[in-house]
């Protein structure tokens, strides 16, 4: 378990160095470094001075050991906007969207599993074909459409709940979140379902696919010649083996939550890094641009790290690396 | 013996390993996927709307009441109308108009020209280009498999709204660049699926029978291997045009993709975003509405395709 | 004379597909008494494992039980409730399955699946049916069972993890254990003892056995009765003894030449020309007239259902 632990923690840092190789190239080998971490409205004195400051005169492969050591001091240069390190811009807008995603992904699994295995269990009745109705829908419309309607819907019409921003924050663990307050709760409903849409409608068809498959399984048969219960052998034996790839998927996809969040924070003026990215790029702000990818690769990586190893945990024929030949 | 005999020799062998009796190529497995498609009265809905908005898009100058691109044609005094209400000189807008003054049907149909168009031609090019990759990958092995296959997982392992955010953000605007990111976020869906395919199909006895026959490369790879590879890959073919369309809409919505000049229904709905909250709600909805129904409809067909073309499935 | 432990009369179980009615069972009827074993021989799609999974009610939709009886100790089995049948699995009557790999579940460990099998029925203590596992571990010839019981299924061996299905259905002294084709998944050197080792255990606690092949020679020497099936019917019973020694259907008759070991080396191998028919193909009469060499018109219709003895034949022309 340990030593499987440590070889994915290898390659995990190795993916990490080869990432940060190509944001790397990406901006200093392919762009104009100049062009984009300059100030464009800098004169040429300016930008002589700042290339020399930027180190641009030296070889490539000094270039990125210089970059390297500044990533690793958090030091990816200062945003032309607001004149503040890059990386402190980021890092500060970050809470509002880790928790926006936390949310999210806990709206999707909380309602997801138990709707999907419902329509696994009973395909052919109205509920479950209601839920897969439903589910198609929330895997087909784009994500800001459904934002949008819900605006129309409980704000505008109902008036509700408020159409954007992010409600009272509490500190904890010194960190600002929002969801311990009902105004701020109240802020978060939206956003959180809006982005959790795409999740909860893909989770619902995982499970209601694993669970469709589980079921035609010999060792359902088994369990039920045993006389167990039906909640036992839907409960455990079904359950923790459809778990395992919904893990894997929940895992995977939490990255891709966190990068869809950029477009439910544009629609909802929610403060966190998506909003910063999309006002980067409209503003040319380039080292934000880099400071953000740079966060968002860290966190990617870290994360299929962890799911790698939950899913050992939760599925034992991995655990050992497949080598298990029984003895007799 | 000469290729068309040889060519029969292989066609006999692979029948003899699927267990079928019918040459490769003929008539009847169509047919039964038409037949097994038909069943789902849902799927055929799907396709009906599918083939209403083709209609539509394809035929948008010649149906669509005004040019909304035509500024000849507006009059500012027009904007913002309600769905229904007249204007100045007496055509009455069924959808409304926006802030411009533009017939929003006409502008609705322009869209959906330019967001399928958008869609169906970067799915074509992604196709080709992870078709090529992925049978490479499988047929070659080895360095030119590794390699390929560690780019798509790479790739694939991010998102593919900000591989396209970031893309855009360094090339710039135009339907060209959108195009490109587009491809650029898809090829290495068809790479892999193609690639899983073609393993699973490059280990049949047939393929063994070709190669002692001596039959080029080339028309191993095509005649025998590409057409058992095609189902899963009109599966995810189906799929990634929706993607494809829902992603250039948010890239539009955004305000990184297409340019205004070529407005797909994902930039009418941004335009209309300002609105919504003063009630002018048609101005983003019923761009919106297009949108969804076209998703839905890809959806639809491509559910039940994946159904009907799924071996596991089969009765 | 006390009544059959197991008596099942005209089951019929049909399958209702799109493609059409299957009748994988159609009108089976055999009767079993206490520690005996019976065999049940028939070739794939002869409806043998269908008839298992009836007497056990696990048969899933779109199969279902359309006619016929299974009186399990004196009850009629057709129409329990799922209650009454949760009762009696695992407890009164257990079940084998083919390939253990896939029955035993791979994300559970063997404690865990065999400590739920007690506790479904008895109020027990985890410890308590942690102990009784292990006995029955014990039995079955596992040497070492804390070990084993600690372990997932596929640290184990197949010839191990079918030992742990037997424990398994053992656990609760059921009166009735259906095992369906158990030993076809493993080494022929495994089956040996398997088969042995079953035998030994049915004897000792008078325990019921039907054992579900398609393989003659399982048969042999194993069982006491033995019932032949044929696309969905029985078409011959009686004890082993007489059946193989003078096999009254033309089909037995025509299984028993086809066994190898029977042959005289370098001469041809005797074959039932011919293939079984396809289940969605309903057939008038006979089901075996097409491959038969005996067949008259007489078989056109249902043949007669003759008794000699304790010996049952569906034949218009019985040999002998």
């Amino acid at each position: 378990m340990v030593a499987y632990a440590l070889r994915r923690l290898g390659q995990s840092f190795l993916v990490l160095v080869a990432m940060s190789l190509l944001v790397f190239v990406g901006v200093y080998a392919i762009g104009n470094p100049v062009e984009l971490l300059v100030n464009p409205q800098a004169d040429a004195i300016e930008r002589a001075r700042a290339t020399a400051a930027l180190g641009l005169d030296k070889p490539l492969a000094e270039q990125f050991l210089v970059f390297l050591r500044g990533a690793l001091h958090a030091d990816l240069g200062h945003s032309f906007v607001y004149n503040v390190p890059a990386i402190q811009l980021v890092l500060q807008r970050l809470p509002a969207t880790l928790e926006l995603a936390f949310c999210a992904t806990v709206l999707a699994i909380a309602l997801g599993i138990p709707l999907g295995l419902v329509a696994g269990l009973r395909p052919k009745s109205l509920v479950g074909r209601t839920i897969m109705a439903g589910s198609i829908l929330g895997f087909s419309l784009p994500t800001f459409w459904v934002g949008l309607v819900l605006i129309m819907v409980f704000s505008v019409e109902l008036g509700w709940l408020p159409p954007n921003g992010r409600g009272e924050t509490v500190l904890l663990f010194g960190v600002p979140v929002s969801f311990l307050t009902v105004d701020g709760l109240k802020h978060l409903a939206m956003p959180a379902l809006n982005l959790a849409l795409f999740k909860l409608a893909l989770l619902i068809r995982l499970t209601r696919a694993g669970a469709r498959e589980a079921l035609l399984q010999d060792y359902v048969r088994f369990a039920r010649a045993k006389g167990l219960s039906a909640s036992r052998v839907i409960g455990v034996h079904v359950l923790k083996n459809i778990l395992i790839p919904i893990v894997t998927v929940i895992g995977l996809e939490l990255g891709s939550v966190i990068a869809f969040a950029i477009v439910t924070e544009s629609i909802f003026a929610w403060p966190g890094t998506g909003k910063l990215l999309i006002d980067s790029i409209n503003q040319l702000d380039r080292p934000v641009i880099v400071a953000y990818l740079m966060v968002i690769v860290l966190i990617f990586v870290v994360i299929n790290f962890a799911v790698d190893v939950l899913y050992s945990l939760l599925d034992p024929r991995v655990r050992l690396g497949g080598a298990t030949a029984g003895a007799h | 013996m000469n290729e068309a005999t040889r060519d029969l020799v292989a066609a006999a062998a692979e029948a003899a390993a699927t267990g079928t009796t019918a040459p490769v190529g003929v008539q009847s497995p169509w047919r039964r996927i038409l037949a097994d498609f038909a069943e789902s009265r849902l799927a055929l809905v799907g396709l009906a709307l599918l083939v209403a908005i083709a209609l539509a898009a394809l035929t948008a100058p010649w149906i669509s009441p005004q040019n909304p691109y035509d500024l000849s044609q507006l009059d500012v005094l027009d904007s913002k109308l309600a769905p229904g209400e007249a204007s100045m000189n007496g055509t009455v807008h069924w959808l409304g108009t926006d802030d411009q003054g533009r017939d929003m049907l006409s502008a609705i149909l322009y869209g959906l020209r330019i967001s399928l168009g958008v869609g169906v031609s970067s799915v074509v090019c992604a196709l080709a280009l992870g078709l090529v990759l992925g049978l490479a990958a499988a047929y070659f092995g080895g360095w030119v498999d590794a390699v390929v296959m560690r780019v798509v997982d790479l790739q694939l392992s991010f998102p593919s709204i900000l591989i396209a955010l970031i893309l855009l953000a360094v090339l710039g605007q135009g339907v060209g660049k959108i195009v490109v990111a587009l491809v650029t976020v898809q090829w290495a869906y068809y790479a892999r699926t193609v690639r899983s395919s073609a393993l699973v199909e490059r280990q049949k006895e047939y393929i063994e029978a070709a190669e002692v026959l001596a039959l080029s490369r080339a028309r191993i790879v095509l005649r025998h291997l590409l057409p058992n590879c095609l189902p899963p890959l009109i599966v995810v073919a189906t799929v990634q045009v929706a993607h494809a369309i829902a992603l250039e809409a948010t890239l539009s919505f955004l305000g990184l993709g297409l340019p205004i000049t070529e407005p797909s229904l994902g930039l009418l709905i941004a335009n209309g975003f300002q609105y919504l909250l003063s009630g002018k709600y048609w101005i983003s909805f019923y761009p919106g509405v297009a949108l969804m129904l076209t998703i839905i409809a890809i959806n639809l067909v491509a559910d039940q395709l994946r159904d009907v073309l799924n071996p596991r499935l089969s009765r | 004379m006390s009544a059959p432990l197991l008596e099942v009369e005209g089951l019929r179980m049909h399958f209702f597909t799109k493609a059409g009615v299957v009748k994988a069972v159609d009108d089976a009827s055999f009767s079993l008494e206490r520690g005996r074993i019976l065999g049940l021989v028939g070739e794939s799609g002869s409806g043998k494992s269908m008839t298992g999974y009836s007497i056990l009610g696990l048969v899933d939709p779109p199969g279902r039980i359309v006619g016929g009886h299974i009186r399990f100790e004196g009850r009629d089995l057709v129409g329990l409730s799922n209650a009454q049948w949760r009762g009696l699995r695992g407890n009164r009557i257990a079940m084998i399955f083919q390939d253990p790999m896939m029955t035993l579940n791979p994300v559970l460990r063997i404690d865990t699946q065999m400590i739920e099998a007690v506790r479904a029925h008895h109020a027990v203590s985890r410890a308590e049916a942690r102990d009784r596992s292990r006995e029955a571990l014990a039995k079955v010839g596992i040497a070492a069972p804390d070990e084993r019981l600690r372990a997932y299924p596929h640290h184990l061996s197949g010839g191990m993890r079918q030992r742990v299905a037997i424990a398994i259905a053992l656990l609760n002294r059921p009166a009735l254990v259906i095992a369906d084709e158990p030993t076809t998944a493993l080494d022929v050197t495994i089956q040996g003892q398997i088969l042995y080792e079953m035998q030994k255990l049915c004897r000792e606690s008078a325990t019921a056995l039907i054992w579900i092949t398609h393989d003659l020679s399982v048969i042999a020497g194993l069982a006491d009765d033995v019932c032949v099936m044929y696309a969905g019917r029985i078409v011959e019973s009686g004890s082993v003894d007489e059946v193989l020694d003078r096999p009254l259907h033309p089909y037995t008759r025509g299984l028993l030449e086809s066994v190898p070991g029977r042959n005289a080396p370098g001469r041809p191998l005797p074959q039932i020309p011919g293939m079984a028919p396809s289940p969605l193909q309903s057939l008038d009469g006979c089901p075996f007239r097409p491959r038969c060499g005996r067949a008259t018109e007489a078989c056109r219709t249902q043949p007669p259902l003759q008794s000699f003895g304790t010996r049952r034949v569906r034949c218009a022309h019985p040999l002998a």
